[in-house]
């Protein structure tokens, strides 16, 4: 039940642009302002990743990981360089606490 | 996108095991997996069910977490051709993921990578559960091993790719902050969708 009702719902998300706007360019306007759409999403799923677990506010490990991906990029270390060094960096605090 | 496949293999392997512990049976979290294919959604669904909660707050969790891409779908709508049948299979491929990795900047995605992406990622995260679903107790934990780092860290690194004006700068540190505050008092999924309103903003200046 609670799989096809998500499921069906997901479907419908996705498929309403694409479906019914698809190949149409977007009003001027409106396209001036999904502009704006990728660094605002992409910057609260930082946030959301980094901070949220459950509908709360929680501080663990990760943020180390972040940590190091924020000074990779600052460094312009490459995509996959930026993830494995979150990634083993904060293994590597859980592994040492 | 070798990361990218690896850490959504291992969190499609985890969905399977919290799945499995919730109560999902063995069929569920896999279809699951093929039809909502959205990380977020599926945890929230499943550990709603896992703490014993009802079926419509499973599904109105899930169903929160994934409407941004109602509006990810709709920015994206222009780079969509071909018969409507199509667009609605490819549309199927829009995730976090490939959505951020195809960007091409002023708001513009390339459809082919975001395809691309979307077909690499979808067989890991199903075979994942898969795996999870039937094995979970010889996989480890993917938090042991730090993947639950390398999502915010792959968002991270394609964020600074869009810092190319004041204005993205300013939306960015906009949505940030609505996310950050919104965490402890709105429900899960509410927080990226109140931040993606940042850009109608854009639409009152210029």
């Amino acid at each position: 039940m609670v799989v096809l009702l998500v499921g069906a719902f997901t479907i419908a998300f996705r498929a309403a642009g694409p479906v019914l706007l698809g190949g149409q360019e977007l009003p001027q306007r409106l396209a001036s302002a999904f502009e704006l759409l990728a660094p605002a999403v992409l910057a609260a799923l930082v946030v959301t990743q980094s901070f949220a677990e459950d509908g709360k506010l929680v501080v663990d490990e990760k943020l180390v990981g972040v940590g190091v991906a924020v000074v990779a990029v600052r460094l312009r270390a490459p995509l996959i360089a930026v993830m494995v060094l979150a990634a083993v960096s904060t293994a590597l605090v859980r592994w040492a606490f | 996108m070798a990361p990218l496949a690896v850490a959504a293999g291992s969190f499609g392997a985890a969905f399977g095991v919290l799945a499995q512990a919730a109560g999902m049976g063995v069929l569920a979290p896999i279809v699951m997996s093929a039809t909502t294919f959205g990380g977020a959604a599926q945890f929230a669904a499943a550990s709603v069910l896992d703490e014993g909660g009802s079926v419509v707050a499973a599904v109105a969790a899930a169903v929160l977490l994934n409407a941004r891409y109602g509006a990810i779908g709709i920015a994206v709508a222009p780079a969509f051709q071909g018969s409507w049948l199509r667009r609605l299979v490819e549309s199927q491929l829009i995730v976090d993921e490939s959505w951020a990795v195809a960007q091409i900047g002023q708001g513009r995605i390339d459809r082919r990578v975001l395809v691309g992406a979307g077909l690499v990622l979808f067989p890991f995260w199903v075979g994942g559960t898969t795996l999870g679903v039937l094995f979970g107790d010889v996989l480890g934990d993917p938090e042991r091993f730090g993947l639950d780092a390398a999502f915010p860290a792959l968002f991270l690194a394609l964020l600074a790719t869009q810092l190319v004006n004041r204005r993205t700068v300013i939306a960015a540190a906009a949505g940030g902050l609505i996310a950050f505050v919104l965490i402890p008092v709105a429900p899960p999924g509410v927080p990226v969708i109140a931040a993606s309103a940042v850009c109608l903003v854009g639409l009152m200046r210029r």
